[in-house]
């Protein structure tokens, strides 16, 4: 069985090389063949879960070593996979939700003429995601964390003809390589501190933790730290957060499944997985909480002004994942309910992801939503799927997103004293914040006027925000319509997911079950009751709820966007975080450059040019000697003869 | 004269004559050295007895015959165990055949023949008179400018004389190394001294300043020999003979007999010492150490460039050989006295090289400070009096000698109307014009530099590393620092070849006889070789690094 792990890479790896060097001849099947690879992954997945069910809980650790790949002396790396209930989470929902987005992909890119293509990228992303979530060592993990890193860069610039994807892509890599610098320290202190960086002797299980109990705190925090800051660049969380809302240049599948429901999540799954180094970390842990909640209200209030519809759902991925982030900086009482949070995230925010897609389909790929508006009746499926979404998200009881949001926020009370408080605070402030910018998504693109229809010719100095989103259409009325069935389906399966999912974990805590074995689960000393916890959610969802219907459901919304307060500029800027890194790291940068060029010009460069002056200048002294005279010649042997006699007498004399 | 003397004498020569034995001679043992011998005398034969036509070819087919030969003598005593288990003294204790002597011949015949090569191009000189000539003069004796000498060029003469000078200068340079007492070193000196100088004065253009070079050398030569001479005066009168193994006992102490004849003299430490610094400083100025280097400039530039990259490379090895073994043979009981005095040649050589050459406008005088320079490296593996110092100093001069007349070889192909255009200014944009040409000598220059996957790397590193564990790394620094600075002056050709525009009226290169090109590919081939996997020849130097005492 445990030979099945590397057909799970296989697979979709197999069909990254099939597609990226077979061709133009590949052209009409290569979608397929993406999709029934992927398709095959799952199956395989779900072969191998079966068998873990069949197991006792103890026994549900499957390794499977390939070779060896660098043996050194002390530094041995081998090519090994780790199946335990985490990984095959992730196993689960990468494949199942990544076959599905292959499958919306065929119809949503089927005018694109670099399809196969994009389907080789989609694959490519699959395997290094499973490769990621399958390590058994943190060097094998990182080939993993850089495969998803490229398949994400490519497929953000995937449209490269046009200039902000190429920034975009641009600007995620970059991004993303301050925190992988981090992910390689953390591996490199490991090393040296532990002399390996396998799973195994390091973390050793949540009852008996390995290796690092022998290491100082002040380590694993360091270790941990860097850890985090891996985490932070990879899922789009503060202060590297600024790459993500960018990232929406890519194809609205790409945007579904890596930069919402996977990849991004990678942080939040290195986080638990080296829950054994976070644990005896509190410093450590605490910045992650404090992480977390810095996140989730950032990107909440970032999604409350956007217009941009895959902006204002990026903003919420991040927000969402700062409360994955959160969960799992508590500790033990959190990371069951991170992954869980993780894994109803990932069903419904694909879902509202494509829901967006397939109005975008509709709309000549439109995306600003002021030019959306009562699109129900034109879209029917669309509607409902990604109502369902919306009612996940915004934690509606009895939908996915309301079981698992609901445990992170008592989590976050159970975390005990002044920041139990603060950060259970900050949950429930996010979540009426979900409440209202999900509210104001749903009301404009769904409801209300349709102000897509062109009555008067639209005044060509219209001012607009999002210059972005006017590329396509400006003169021609959009037709809205329903999207044909490879992607309604998706959209449906999902819609299942993000309705279902949450009480099928919850209820008889499946899920709490299943992974505790890995991560290891506590309680918590809960200040408040778990019901005065979800009433308090409850209400604070319908408030959200209100408020955004007060401004957006009863009042007509205006197709130009209102000046709006200070802070509603400052979010629409994404809270100016391109601004500040513009001025402390873009300046900073280059006041830096400026000033090590000065010194490189008039230090460094006078030393050497001085030094090479002064030997010139010997050169020249020196030269003179040389008169062409045979008598100064030989008296300079003379000379010469004399005085290495003398010394030699003199060496003896001493 | 009284009747009883007159009998005495009478009775005394009545006695039975004492039986002079016959010098017992290894010939076999000998045999490089007397081929090549051999060769020279049937050169003179054939100038004085083969009609001026064919005695190019003659000459040219003896030489290269002799020196093939010599060198298949040298590796068949070595096959034969001579380097090693066999090594010996030979001729009643004048040449002593071991591993050392054996690389260094093999290493001295190599670079001969490649030397050959070059004495023999006969295609980069227009035809005068309808007749090919070579780089040396129509004929020697006659006064540069005069009537002779027009009609001898007229004539087409030319001087084929060379080729027997260059065997007995390379017959020279097989005994140096090897010579195991000092009687023989100094008539070796000489034996590969005189045709040198001659050799110096036969420039076919610019014969003048050839001449002016010849004289100096051979001043300057007689000057350090004369040195040379009364250092071994003095040694003799220490130790009371001239044979090497005997001196180095007489300096442990380990044998004490005293000749009755020198008994006011014997066992004076300030005669072995002023004797001793006399021979290495006539050594020092072979190699052309600072400051017996001055020479070296002048005499490289004036003489016929085959012969500047012949006595560059196969001198330096002769002379390095003979300087190895009065150190590490004759004076290992004097290290602590020698060594700090050459620890001051290497460095002012090593820096006195470099920095001097920074400042030179013509290639040949930039390279014969560059070989300065070199010698001081050299020196820094000698001083490492280790087994390791011995293999690398070997090693080094096998990659050195084939980089240096591979380098003169391109010099004698960039020429213009006044010959070999040996001013820098000249070889600018070569780069454009000739690529290859210009490639092939951006090799040798970044040998010449030790940039790795050369040999000069190679060997460099071998001297540097054998210096450091032999207690010299303050000496590696020094050296360390003269390789930047001498960096920088080959990489300034390398520049002024590639990256700068050709002048209009610039240098031709002219396309050479096969002899010229397989000159110039054997040492580009060598010098990538002992780059890329020099391993094996460091292993062979390190068999080859003992001396037999």
């Amino acid at each position: 069985m445990e030979n099945l792990i590397a057909l799970l890479i296989a697979a979709p790896l197999l069909g990254a090389a099939v597609l990226l060097t077979g061709g133009r001849r590949l052209d009409a099947v290569g979608h397929w063949i993406g999709t029934l690879l992927a398709g095959a992954s799952f199956v395989f997945g779900a072969i191998l879960f079966a068998d873990l069910l069949g197991k006792d809980a103890e026994h549900r650790t499957l390794t499977q070593h390939l070779w060896s790949w660098i043996p050194v002396e002390g530094f041995q790396a081998d090519v090994t996979f780790r199946l335990d209930q985490l990984s095959m989470t992730f196993v689960l929902l990468i494949t199942g939700v990544g076959s599905l987005i292959h499958l919306y992909s065929i119809g949503y890119m089927e005018h694109d003429e670099r399809r196969r293509r994009f389907f080789g990228y989609l694959n490519l992303f699959l395997a290094a995601m499973l490769l990621l979530v399958l390590a058994d060592n943190y060097l094998l993990l990182y080939v993993g964390w850089e495969g998803v890193g490229l398949a994400s860069y490519l497929l953000i610039g995937f449209w490269q003809h046009k200039p902000s994807a190429a920034t975009a892509a641009k600007k995620a890599f970059l991004v993303n390589r301050v925190g992988d610098m981090g992910l390689s320290i953390a591996i490199m202190l490991m090393f040296t501190t532990f002399g390996t960086f396998a799973f195994g002797p390091v973390l050793g299980s949540h009852e008996k933790p390995g290796l690092v109990t022998g290491a100082s705190e002040a380590t694993l925090t360091g270790i941990a730290l860097m850890l985090l800051l891996a985490a932070c660049g990879k899922s789009a969380q503060v202060p590297l957060q600024s790459w993500l809302g960018d990232a929406m240049e890519g194809p609205t599948p790409v945007s579904a499944l890596i930069h919402a429901a996977t990849m991004v999540t990678a942080g939040v799954y290195l986080i638990v997985r080296s829950a054994n180094i976070f644990n005896l970390a509190p410093d450590a842990q605490l910045v992650v909480t404090v992480v977390g909640a810095v996140t989730l209200l950032f990107g909440a209030i970032v999604g409350c002004a956007k217009d941009d519809i895959k902006k204002a759902l990026a903003g919420s991925t991040m927000s969402q994942i700062g409360y994955m982030v959160l969960a799992a900086g508590l500790g033990p009482i959190g990371y069951v309910f991170a992954i869980m949070h993780l894994v109803t995230h990932g069903f419904f925010k694909a879902g509202l992801f494509l829901g967006a897609g397939s109005v975008m389909h509709g709309m000549n790929d439109e995306v600003d939503m002021r030019k959306y508006g009562g699109l129900r009746k034109y879209m029917p499926v669309t509607f409902v799927t990604f109502g369902l979404g919306y009612l996940a998200i915004i934690g509606f009881p009895g939908l996915s997103g309301f079981f698992s949001k609901d445990k992170i926020i008592e989590a976050a009370f159970a975390k005990g004293g002044t920041e139990g408080w603060i950060l259970g605070a900050c949950a429930l402030l996010g979540a009426a914040i979900t409440a209202f910018y999900m509210t104001r998504v749903m009301l404009m693109t769904f409801f209300g006027e349709e102000r897509w229809r062109r009555s008067e010719t639209p005044s060509p100095a219209e001012p607009s925000v999002e210059p972005a989103a006017e590329t396509h259409g400006e003169h021609a009325e959009p037709h809205p319509h329903e999207s044909p069935r490879s992607m309604t389906i998706p959209m449906i399966v999902l819609a299942f997911g993000s309705v279902f999912a949450g009480g099928f974990f919850s209820i008889g805590d499946r899920f709490l079950h299943w992974l505790e074995p890995v991560t290891g689960h506590s309680h918590g000393d809960a200040p408040i009751s778990a019901a005065t916890v979800t009433a308090a959610t409850v209400t604070v969802m319908v408030v959200g709820v209100t408020i955004a219907w007060l401004q957006y459901g009863r009042r007509p919304v205006p197709v130009v966007a209102p000046r709006g307060s200070l802070l509603t500029r400052a979010a629409r800027r994404d809270l100016l975080q391109d601004d500040f890194n513009h001025v402390v790291l873009v300046r900073g940068g280059e006041h830096l450059t400026r000033s090590l060029v000065y010194v490189d010009h008039t230090l460094v460069d006078g030393v050497v040019n001085g030094t090479a002056a002064s030997v010139g200048g010997l050169s020249g002294r020196m030269r003179k000697l040389q008169n062409g005279f045979a008598r100064s010649y030989a008296v300079s042997m003379f000379g010469g003869a004399a005085i290495l006699v003398a010394a030699t007498l003199l060496m003896r004399a001493v | 004269m009284s009747a009883v003397a007159v009998h005495s004498l009478w009775t005394t020569a009545a006695d039975p004559i004492s039986k002079i034995d016959a010098p017992k001679i290894e010939y076999g043992q000998l045999s490089p050295t007397l081929i090549v011998v051999g060769a020279a005398i049937i050169g003179v034969l054939v100038e004085a007895f083969v009609p001026r036509k064919s005695r190019y070819y003659a000459q040219l087919f003896v030489s290269v015959v002799a020196l093939c030969a010599a060198f298949a003598a040298v590796v068949a005593l070595a096959a034969d165990g001579y380097a090693t288990t066999k090594a010996g003294i030979a001729a009643m204790g004048a040449i002593a055949v071991d591993g050392p002597a054996l690389f260094l011949q093999g290493t001295i015949l190599l670079a001969g023949l490649v030397g050959l090569f070059t004495f023999a191009e006969r295609r980069l000189d227009p035809e005068t008179h309808g007749s090919r000539v070579d780089s040396f003069a129509a004929q020697a004796a006659s006064v540069p400018g005069s009537d002779s000498e027009k009609s001898a060029v007229k004539a087409g003469f030319t001087t084929t004389e060379v080729f027997p000078l260059l065997l007995f200068a390379i017959a020279g340079m097989l005994i140096f190394p090897a010579a195991n007492d000092l009687l023989t070193l100094f008539v070796a000196l000489e034996v590969f001294s005189l045709p040198l100088y001659l050799l110096c004065a036969l420039a076919r253009r610019k014969r003048l300043m050839s001449q002016e070079a010849a004289v100096k050398y051979f001043l300057l030569g007689a000057f350090a020999s004369a040195f040379t001479l009364f250092g071994i005066a003095l040694l003799y009168g220490y130790a009371g003979s001239v044979s090497y193994g005997t001196i180095a006992r007489v300096v442990d102490g380990t044998v004490a007999t005293v000749d009755p004849a020198l008994a006011d003299t014997m066992g004076n430490d300030a005669l072995l010492l002023i004797g001793a610094a006399m021979i290495v400083m006539g050594l020092l100025f072979k190699v052309g150490a600072v400051p017996f280097h001055m020479w070296t400039p002048d005499v490289y530039q004036g003489a016929p460039t085959p012969v500047t990259g012949f006595m560059a490379a196969a001198t330096k090895v002769a002379a390095f050989g003979a300087l190895l073994r009065i150190l590490y043979v004759v004076l290992p009981g004097l290290r602590w006295d020698w060594r700090p005095v050459m620890w001051a040649v290497a460095i002012v050589t090593m820096l006195g090289g470099a920095i001097v050459a920074i400042t030179q406008t013509d290639i040949k005088r930039l390279l014969a400070y560059s070989s300065i320079a070199h010698a001081g490296f050299i020196l820094a593996g000698v001083i490492a009096t280790t087994p390791d110092g011995v293999s690398s100093v070997l090693f080094y001069l096998a990659a050195y000698s084939f980089v240096t007349i591979g380098a003169f070889a391109v010099v004698t192909l960039v020429r213009d109307a006044g010959g070999e255009a040996t001013h820098l200014s000249k070889w600018a944009g070569l780069g454009r014009r000739s690529p290859l040409v210009a490639a092939v000598f951006a090799v040798f220059l970044l040998a010449f530099a030790g940039i790795p996957l050369t040999s000069g790397f190679a060997g460099k590193f071998a001297v540097f590393k054998a210096a450091a564990e032999g207690g010299a790394a303050p000496l590696v620094v020094v050296g360390v620092i003269s390789s930047a600075i001498a960096a920088f002056f080959y990489i300034r050709v390398i520049v002024l070849m590639f990256f700068s525009e050709p002048r209009p009226e610039g240098p031709t290169v002219a396309v050479p006889s096969p002899l010229t090109m397989t000159a110039i590919a054997v040492g580009v081939a060598v010098t990538l070789v002992l780059g890329v996997a020099p391993q094996y020849f460091l292993d062979l130097a390190n068999q080859a690094g003992v001396f037999v005492r």
